[in-house]
Formats: C-alpha cells, structure tokens, sequence
C-alpha cells in the first residue's frame, strides 16, 4: 500500500446514483482505491459498469439526475464531493483535467481552436491571454500538431479525429494539472493513430509527473499505459493490481473472462471459438444480494451467496471474490469444440471475382466556378473470394472497406470494373436482375438499431425477406421458418414478438444476422459486425458466426478495423490503403511474416493484453495520418508514411504481384521492413 | 467568402427573376378583365373605351411581350400605373410601405427582445417556473388568431382601460410631421418633434403585440429547443471541465451554436412580418402595405399585384440571402477556405 503521504487521489465508498422516477439506478456504488501523485491508473469494464460515472463523479460534472449519494473523493486534501461550485470549478481544469471520448464531438465548432485553447488557461488566472496563446502553440507543438502557429487559428472541422485528440490533449496539459483523467481516450480513432495517442500520453506522464486514470474497455490498452488496473463490474471494484500479474494471472473470475473473450493479436490457438460468460450484467436499479456476479460466475461456491468485500490478496493485489480471497486460482477456460480444421481444399471454386474495380464520388462544389473533385473511394481493387472461405478487409478508416463491401452487393454501382458472383457478371446488372441474387447474398451491418426497423417486430422482420423473395409462400410457414431462425442464433422463440428497441446491442446483432441468413445466402458480407459491441458479447457474435458458417457452409467476407478479431476469424486477409489494395496473405502468413511496410505498422500498432509481451514486440512508428483520397501521393500511395520509403517509390507505383508462397503485395521492397 | 457571396448573391437574383415570371404568368391566367373591372359597367360596353383602354396600359401586346416590358420597367423602379387610383405604383408603394416597415421592425425588434432571453432562460433553468412560462408564451403566441387577439387588446386597453390610444398611426387631430423617411419615429427624432414621438410611438404599441404575437411563440420555442440542444453537446461538457463560468459556458458555448437555427427562423419571421399584415393592419386601420395589398386583390388592380408580389419575392430572397451570409458568419463550417 501507498504511503499516505504521497497519495493524490483517494476514493473511499463512493455511490453515484440517477434518481430517476422509476427509482435509483445505482451506476456507482461503493467504489475506493488510491491514486499516488505521478501514477497511472487503469478502469476497465464493460459498457454500463460504471467507469465513467466514476470519473464523472471526479470532476463533479454529473448529468441530471445522477447524484453522488455517499461517499468521499479526497485530492489534496480536500472532499471533492462536498466542495460547493465555485471551489469545484476551480479544480476542474487546473487541478484535474479531463478527455473524452469523442474528439469529433469535443470541440466547440464554431470557435477557433486558440479560443477554446486559451480560455482554458486564462480562466485560472494563471496566464494572461497572450502568455496563454503562445503557450497554447508550444503545447500543440509538444502534441505533434504541424506547424501550431497556424494550426491555432483554424477551426475544429479542418482537423482530423486524432489532431482534434492532440488537441484536447494539449488543453488538458494546459495548467499542468496533478491528474488527467482520459475517458476512452482512443476508442473512436485507428489503431496506428490509438498508437501514437497513447505513446503521447505514456511521454507526458513521464516529462510532466501527472498522475493518469485512463478508462478502455480495451485490456490492450490499459496494459501498455498504466502501472495498476481496476476492474469494475456493476458499480464495484471487483479487482486491483499491476498489469503484469492480473493480466496473466487473472483472481475474479469477471477479469478471467474479459481476458479469455478477447481475440489476441499475437495468438496462436487454431480454435475460432472464444470463451464466452452467459448472461448479461445484472439490473442496476437492483443488484442482487451476494457476489453480483454470481448468475455468471463459474467459480461460484455456496458463499457467494454473501457479498464479498474488496480484500487483499497479497501485497499489491486486491479482490471481490470468495474464491480467491481463500488462496483460490482461476484455471484457464476449457474448449468446447477441439480445434476444428477448417476444411480448406486447396482446389476451391471461386464464389466472388472482383477485376479492377474503381468506385469514384464526385464531391459537391465548393462554388460555381471551381472544377468538380473526385474521390477515388475505390480504385483498383481485384480480390476472389472461395466458398467457404473467410476473407478480412482490414483497413483504417476510410480506406475504402465499406465502399467495396456496398460494390460486391451491388448497393452501390461501380464506376468501372468487373464484379462476378458464382459465374453471372454483375458489374453492370440492373436493379431487378440483382434482385433474384440479392437471395444470395447479404449484408449485415455495423450498427444493428440502425439496420432495424424500429416499427416491426422481430417476427415480421424476419418474415419479410422470406415472402419477399418467396421462399414460404404463406405466413404460417413463415412464421414457422422465424422460429428455427431464432433458434439458430441462440434467440428464444418468444423473441419474435418483440421490437428491436428491447433487445441489448449483441441480441440485436443477431437479429440482423438471423435476416441475412433468413433467405439462405451463399455470401455474407459482414461490415464492422461486432465493433459497436462488448468484448463478451463479440466473442458470442464471432463464435456464433463460425458455428453458422460450419452447419451452413457459409462463405465470409469480413470487414473490420480490428486486426486481432480478423486474425482470428479470418482465412486470408486483404489490407486496403487508399482505395487499393496493399497485400493479401493467409491470416497465419500476414502476422508472422507481413511483406508490405503497412501490413507491420498496423500489426505492431495493434496492443496486446500482457505488458512482458509487449515489452519484447517490435514498435514500428507509424508516421502522421493517411492523406486524402481526392489527392493521393504520387507513385506508392503509402510513401508519405513508410518507414523505409526510397526515391524509386515517389516516382514509380509498386504493382500488386506475388511475394514470398503465393503472398500478393505491392511494394517495390516487400518484407524489408 | 468574397466567391461564397457572390455566388449567393447570383443565386439571389435567379430566383427573383423566376418569382416574378411566375407571378406574372398567374396574374395573366386568374379570371377577371382588369379592363372591365377599372371602367365600370357603362364605360365597359364601350368597345372603343375598351381597347383605348388596354393600349393604354398594354394589356393588348403578346404575353412575352408585356412580360419584357415589365422587366424593363422594373429595373427602372417603374411597376407601372395602378388601375384603381390611376398613379404610379412605385408612389403609392412609396407612401404605404414605411408603415409597414415600421410596424413590422418594432414587431421583431419586441420579438427579439422577448423571446431570444426567455428561450435561452427557459432552456437553461429546464422545468422552473421561467420555463413553464415560456412554454405558456410559445403556444398562445402561435395559436392565437390574430384578428381575435387584435380586437381583445384593442377592447380591453383602448375601449375599457383607455391606456392605449386607438387606431391610426396618430392622434386624429395631431399634424403629421414633414415626411423625410415616412417612418414617423424616425421622422419625429430628426424633426426633434417629441410630442408626435411619444403619440406615435404610443400608436405603435398594441399592433406591435398583435403582430409580433405569433413570432414571440416561434423565436421562444426555437430559442429553448436550440439551446436544449447545444447544452447536451459534449463540447459544453468538455467546456465545464475546463472550469469556465457557468456564464461564460452558457453565452460563449452553447448560445453560438444554438443560434444557428434561430437565425434562419428569424430572418423568415421577418420577411412574414413584412409582407403578411395584412390582418393587423386592417384592424388597427393601419394605412401599409398590407392593406394595400388587400385593395388591390378586390379591384384586380394588376400591375400593383405585379409591384407588391415583385417586391414580395425580394424581400424573401434578400433577407434569405442575409440570413445565408450570418449563418456563414457564424459558423465556419459552411464556408470552405
Ligand atoms: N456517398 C459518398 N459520397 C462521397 N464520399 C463518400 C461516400 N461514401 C463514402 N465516401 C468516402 O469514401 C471513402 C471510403 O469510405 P468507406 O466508408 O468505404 O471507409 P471505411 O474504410 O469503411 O471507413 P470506416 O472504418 O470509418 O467505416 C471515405 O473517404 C468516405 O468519406
Ligand atoms: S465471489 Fe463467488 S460468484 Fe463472485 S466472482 Fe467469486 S466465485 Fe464467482
Ligand atoms: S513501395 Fe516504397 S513507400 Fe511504398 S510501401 Fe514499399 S517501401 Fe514503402
Ligand atoms: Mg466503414
């Protein structure tokens, strides 16, 4: 335990309730640790645990009708939460600053940054505007922010997500405040500008001794920043200590299956099938009495009927559990199913063909006189995909993922190029000759509310398509066919009777995953599935999606940004930038041994969840962020960021042709990197 | 900016072409011979008087024609001659329209005055008793009907109170002051004739309410949902937790953002304020525009229809373009560098 006398922050029984009219939810209740002045702190947790509350209830900036119900948040000596507004406001900001996780959204869009940048120093009285702005430019500076002194005069929407980031990150630095509280920092940005975020934020930790509580749900993330994690589960703090020892040896059973339910980027297992917990987090307008974990725990022992406390389990560790409390160890999670070799005949026929397909958007004018820009969304691309077979499209943001999953499905039209699907071109195809195929091939989508209709209930979502493309030719029969739909995602029967709002986010994916499969499609296009969800509720999704594709024979094509989930579902994987493609290998191939430049930095952008791993993993820096598409650099598109970049590469455009076993990739100097 | 204006600016003046064509065309098809309307049923039998008549006003020439003829005209100020009182347009519109302005300025002006503080108030104290008034303003303002509320204030505060004084932009027996603008506040400051001031300025207040009634409900309820908006917007958070000033959070954060959408609600507001007192300035005997308009739909008087829908059009269009260039003003995102 810390000495007293250099403890910063310290949290004793905090409660944080909504007072809501149908009774108090109990986001927080009963939250303590310590923070030391200097460290960084982890909270993890999965969405609705109360992590941000918890930070929230720091900086006493509460939304109606939450309420810090009990409780103490000691800093320097003072009760934060008895401190009345005026004595508050002036810690916020200057004592404790806090980022979001939103950068898009964070920043007023009508103010120039060097108001907003200003403000936050002039407000404290510490600076005089002037002395402000020309330190609001050395801290953009600091960031990483190109060339500040005009940078602060632009407005928010000029800067992209992870400038707006170093923004932010510049105003919390700004009066050198003793703590920074980072809520989900990086979440919406890429994994190489997630990179270069956290790096800052590990550097400024180290050059400005400011103690940091960095919220994730990503353990990934938490174990390359901090120096002790906290795990909250329903409003509580289930686990404490250094990312080391709970990360490889995990002492509650929830911390045992946030770890197992995640797909790792430096995993060899060749089972597709995560472990998974049962059930969802329980109701916090009434917690149950006993371990709130117990409906989930499979460790639970006649006791937990008792609520354990947060105890020591030895001298820097801490746990809510019965079980481990008496000297108990978690053994690691049995599979279910024995690896099952994927039957991969090497003779497979081709299900999808894409030849050169080029998807251009012309963008509205800025005025009448100025020529039309085109933005080259898509350009070049020529994959095949084999029935049966999984193919990821990795890619940041941007690159064109979307775009072509929209092209193969023909939702979108192609500028030019050939798309072929089972034999029939349908590159050029009207509407109503696509329609029949439509059968054939589905779509499912990131965000599973938006993609349902809110109006219909699940029972006649999912009938829909079947009478649409007369698969039954009866209700009846129909309503026959949504119940073994439901089934076969693991949904009861009853669910159709009920409307998508009251379904949780991973019961609505589903949904959408029994309408694709609903007509019986041969091709499932899958753009970002499982982004939007909890690390447990992806496992599920992903481990349902395997199941599906063995009983079904079903053939992938899998769009995500997250390079651990596609490696481990994933047959082969093709990396996009800029509307091309970069490399296409076998999964196995692509992480052990990437030929393209962009191929590792991505890959070694990825965190993994153990900290002596990471320790020993390559960092290659990914410079700066991918230019625009409307204008992309001249010879190989990823020049402007490669490590190794030659003159040759400004002026001749590397071709896709086979490297190493069969591995495509465009790169004048494939594996130099 | 300077091309964004410009091309606004053509735009502007596209759509005022197209509005009076289309007027034009509307006015040429409505049943109705101005001819007969104008001359009375014996001069009308005369087919002599008749054509006399439609050469003098050019009601004879092909319709493109008389339409290119308009056009001339009017980049020249000249609408032409009314038929009903047989002057020139452009001076009976002289003469009506600054009433109207006047009426309809005060009339936002009180808008303003009102419901921007009792919006943002109402938005910021959520479900106090400001807001509970706000939401009370907001709906009678918009559902009251004018001529019903019109002839209640005139009732209770001229007829029974006798606090404000009766119709008419002045007393009867009071002297009108020299016309300079024909905006008699204005007038009268420039004459330092206070006395007229005070009685026209008196004169000006329960039509400004009853016209300005309906606007006070939109601007009030714009303003709070607006402001409702901008409030639960991450950057106000991200505002507070720099440790600004409730205030200053409040006037320098939310309020810009949330005035986007006010601007453009008060910009049409204004131009309805112009061209649509009709109702008001009927009851209040209020020689503008509006009764104008009114006589000169009965009589068919065509070219002044043309005139006041010509003007009707600009007026839109302008305070469109106006509204277009403080909302480019204010926020930057409109306008690409
Ligand atoms: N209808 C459209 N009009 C103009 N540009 C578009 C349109 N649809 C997509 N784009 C642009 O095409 C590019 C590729 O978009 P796409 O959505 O395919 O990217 P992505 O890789 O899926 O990104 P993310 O990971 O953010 O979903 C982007 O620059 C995007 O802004
Ligand atoms: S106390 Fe019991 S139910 Fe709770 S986590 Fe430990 S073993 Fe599971
Ligand atoms: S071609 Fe050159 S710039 Fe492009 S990835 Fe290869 S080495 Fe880098
Ligand atoms: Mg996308």
């Amino acid at each position: 335990m810390p000495a007293p006398a250099d403890i910063l922050l310290q949290v004793r029984d905090l409660r944080t309730w909504f007072l809501t009219d149908a009774g108090p939810v109990r986001a927080v209740d009963g939250v303590s640790f310590d923070l030391r002045a200097g460290e960084t702190l982890g909270i993890v947790g999965e969405s609705g645990s109360g992590k941000s509350v918890c930070a929230k209830s720091i900086m006493r900036l509460l939304d109606e009708p939450a309420r810090i119900v009990g409780g103490s948040i000691l800093f320097q000596g003072r009760d934060l939460a008895n401190l009345d507004e005026a004595a508050i406001r002036s810690v916020r900001g200057r004592e404790i600053a806090m980022v979001f996780q939103d950068p898009m959204t964070s920043l007023n869009p009508v103010l120039r940054i060097a108001r907003q940048l200003v403000e936050a120093m002039t407000a404290h009285g510490r600076f005089t505007p002037k002395a402000a702005r020309l330190r609001a430019i050395d801290l953009l500076r600091r960031m990483g922010v190109g060339a500040p002194e005009r940078a602060i005069n632009s407005y928010p929407h000029q800067f992209s997500g992870g400038m707006r980031q170093r923004v932010m990150l510049s105003m919390g630095f700004s009066n050198e405040p003793a703590l920074l509280i980072a809520d989900e920092p990086t979440t919406a940005l890429d994994v190489t500008i997630q990179a270069q975020i956290l790096e800052l934020l590990r550097e400024l930790n180290h050059d400005f001794g400011t103690a940091v509580i960095l919220i994730s749900h990503d353990l990934g993330v938490i174990a390359n920043v901090c120096q002790r994690i906290l795990v909250m589960y329903a409003g509580e703090v289930v686990e404490e200590g250094p990312p080391e020892e709970l990360l490889s040896d995990p002492r509650h059973p929830y911390t045992w299956a946030l770890l197992h339910a995640a797909p790792r980027i430096d995993a060899t297992a060749t089972d597709r099938r995560l472990a998974t917990i049962d059930g969802q987090p329980p109701d916090p307008r009434a917690w149950p009495d006993g371990c709130r974990f117990r409906a989930r725990c499979p460790f639970a022992i006649a006791q937990c009927a008792d609520h354990p406390a947060l105890l020591p389990i030895n001298d820097t560790r801490a746990s809510r559990c019965w079980v481990t409390q008496q000297g108990g160890t978690l053994r690691p999670p049995e599979r279910a199913h024995p690896a099952p070799t994927m039957a991969i005949a090497d003779a497979r026929q081709p299900l999808l063909e894409v030849t050169d397909l080029h998807k251009h958007f012309v963008l509205p004018k800025d005025g009448y006189f100025t020529p039309a820009r085109v933005l080259r969304a898509v350009d070049g691309v020529s994959l095949t995909v084999h029935r049966g077979e999984t193919v990821g499209l990795v890619g940041e943001s941007g690159c064109g993922k979307s775009t072509l999953a929209r092209l193969v499905t023909r939702l979108h039209a192609p500028t030019a190029g050939k798309i072929v699907f089972d034999g029939i071109d349908i590159s050029q195809a009207r509407q109503s000759d696509i329609r029949p195929l439509r059968r054939r091939m589905q779509m499912i989508f990131q965000d599973p509310y938006a993609s349902l209709n809110p109006r219909m209930s699940v029972g006649e979502i999912l009938a829909g398509p079947l009478l649409l493309h007369r698969i039954v030719d009866s209700r009846s029969a129909a309503s026959g066919r949504v119940g073994e739909l439901l089934d076969l995602v693991g949904l009861p029967a009853t669910a159709a009777g009920r409307f998508p709002h009251e379904f949780s986010g991973g019961q609505r994916q589903r949904i959408s995953i029994a309408r694709a499969l609903a007509v019986g499609p041969d091709l499932v296009v899958a753009d970002e599935p499982i982004s939007a969800l909890d690390v447990n509720i992806q496992a599920q999704i992903i481990n349902l999606m395997v199941d599906l594709q063995e009983r079904l024979g079903l053939t992938y094509l899998f769009i995500a940004h997250d390079l651990a989930v596609v490696r481990h579902v994933c047959d082969r994987i093709i990396v996009l930038y800029l509307g091309k493609v970069m490399e296409i290998a076998r999964a196995a191939d692509l992480f052990t041994r990437p030929l393209h430049p962009y191929t590792s930095t991505l890959i070694a952008a990825a965190p993994v969840p153990d900290p002596r791993i990471e320790r020993t993993r390559r960092h290659v820096p990914m410079k700066g962020e991918p230019p625009s598409a409307v204008n992309p650099p001249s010879g190989c598109r990823f020049r402007t960021r490669c490590p190794i970049a030659q003159p040759r590469c400004t002026v001749e455009e590397p071709v896709l042709q086979p490297g190493v076993a069969g591995q495509m990739v465009a790169c004048h100097f494939p594996g130099a990197l | 900016m300077i091309r964004y204006v410009f091309s606004r600016l053509a735009t502007s003046i596209v759509l005022v072409l197209l509005a009076t064509l289309v007027v034009f065309l509307i006015a040429n098809t409505i049943p109705g011979d101005p001819a007969l309307a104008a001359l009375g049923d014996e001069q009308a039998s005369d087919p002599a008087a008749v054509s006399a008549f439609r050469a003098l006003y050019g009601l004879d020439k092909p319709l493109w024609e008389q339409y290119w003829r308009f056009l001339q005209r009017l980049a020249h100020g000249d609408f032409g001659r009314s038929i009903s009182s047989r002057r020139a347009v452009m001076a009976d519109i002289i003469d009506y329209a600054p009433a109207t302005i006047e009426l309809a300025t005060i009339a936002f002006l009180l808008s303003l005055l009102i419901g921007l503080p009792l919006g943002i108030i109402a938005a910021v104290r959520r479900d106090s008793w400001v807001d509970h008034l706000a939401r009370a303003v907001a709906l009678i303002g918009v559902s009251a009907p004018t001529f019903w509320l019109a002839f209640i204030m005139l009732a209770i505060f001229y007829g029974y109170l006798g606090w404000a004084p009766g119709t008419g932009r002045l007393d009867p027996i009071a002297f009108a002051p020299d016309r300079i603008t024909g905006m008699l506040l204005i007038d009268t400051i420039i004459l330092g004739d206070w006395e007229t001031f005070r009685d026209a300025a008196a004169h000006l207040v329960l039509p400004s309410i009853v016209l300005a009634s309906a606007t006070i409900g939109l601007i009030t309820r714009t303003t709070r949902a607006a402001m409702l908006e901008a409030l639960s917007q991450d950057y106000v958070r991200v505002a507070r937790a720099k440790g600004l000033l409730a205030r200053v959070v409040i006037t320098g954060h939310a309020l810009p953002n949330a005035m986007l959408p006010v601007v453009t609600l008060g910009g049409l507001a204004y131009a309805n304020l112009l061209t649509g007192a009709v109702m008001t300035e009927t009851v209040f005997s209020w020689p503008g525009l509006g009764r104008y308009t009114f006589r000169s739909a009965v009589s068919v008087d065509f070219p002044a229809i043309m005139a006041i829908t010509t003007i009707v059009a600009a007026v839109f269009v302008l305070v469109n373009f106006l509204v277009d260039l403080s909302y480019a003003m204010l926020d930057p995102r409109v306008v690409k560098k």
